[in-house]
């Protein structure tokens, strides 16, 4: 793919805490406010990168420290997105289908699952492998997502 | 985490001056949010107007917000920003709360509580 002068690809290596998480969200996310991607687009992928980290916090490495390396791309199109942790692997090792089933009664709503549903709706290519120790998620964000 | 209230004479608006809950926060605000509920029987209208990113943690202490409330209590939301709208309509809690399009700003003076 041939880059454009506004493509920009951004590197960053997270803790695995959720505070540490929500400031690199943060510090992405004022960044890419400046670069080509529309705000509906940004919100999408703020989304989507919040509910992936906060996986990997949660999940991945639970109570263990460990590091989360996230590489953007952005450009005009959209946003590519891979993560790598080194945390333990997906039960199964294929990542969850993120079925959303509503009760009818407000006692039993859930409190929780609605990230990989969020994950899978809002992204695209979403793949996940683990190879050598390491979970490697990736997935793109297309620019024209205003319909959502 | 900073929240603040105002009582009027038929509903607490609770207002949430952060610009995020989520994973690092959604404890937090259950917590604050089940001792400011507790302090009156009022119907609550929650005024996110402030809050300009939500994820499932987030989202999920609403819920649970709304589980701790008397099922007969009412619980509205309003002012969601866009990032906000789009997580509650994808997880389809925009049919589970109300949603208000803004928070009503000119309550007649006849809703406030007389100071």
């Amino acid at each position: 793919m041939p880059s454009e002068p506004q493509d920009k690809t951004t590197r960053l290596t997270i803790p695995s805490d959720a505070h540490q998480v929500r400031l690199a969200l943060c510090t992405l996310f004022d960044a890419l406010a400046t670069g080509p991607l529309p705000p509906d687009t940004r919100d999408t992928a703020q989304i989507v990168l919040a509910e992936a980290l906060n996986n990997i916090v949660e999940h991945a490495y639970g109570t263990e420290r460990g590091e989360i390396e996230v590489t953007l791309h952005t450009s005009a199109t959209g946003l590519h997105c891979q993560i790598a942790d080194f945390g333990r692997p997906m039960p199964g090792g294929i990542l969850p289908e993120g079925r959303l089933s509503l009760p009818h009664l407000m006692a039993d709503l859930p409190e929780g699952g609605f990230g990989w549903h969020l994950i899978r709706s809002l992204s695209q290519d979403l793949r996940y492998r683990y190879e050598g120790g390491c979970n490697r998620l990736e997935f793109r964000i297309e620019s024209q997502q205003s319909a959502l | 985490m900073q929240i603040d209230t105002t009582r009027h004479t038929n509903r607490l608006i609770v207002h949430v001056r952060e610009t995020r809950i989520d994973a690092a926060s959604a404890i937090e605000f259950k917590e604050q949010m089940r001792s400011i509920t507790q302090s009156t029987a009022l119907p609550v209208l929650l005024d996110l107007s402030c809050v300009t990113f939500i994820d499932s943690s987030g989202l999920g202490a609403v819920v649970a917000v709304r589980k701790a409330l008397d099922p007969g209590r009412l619980l509205e939301l309003a002012g969601l920003t866009p990032a906000v709208e789009k997580v509650f309509r994808l997880t389809r809690m925009d049919s589970v709360f109300p949603i208000l399009p803004a928070l009503p700003a000119d309550l007649p003076d006849d809703l406030r509580d007389a100071v």
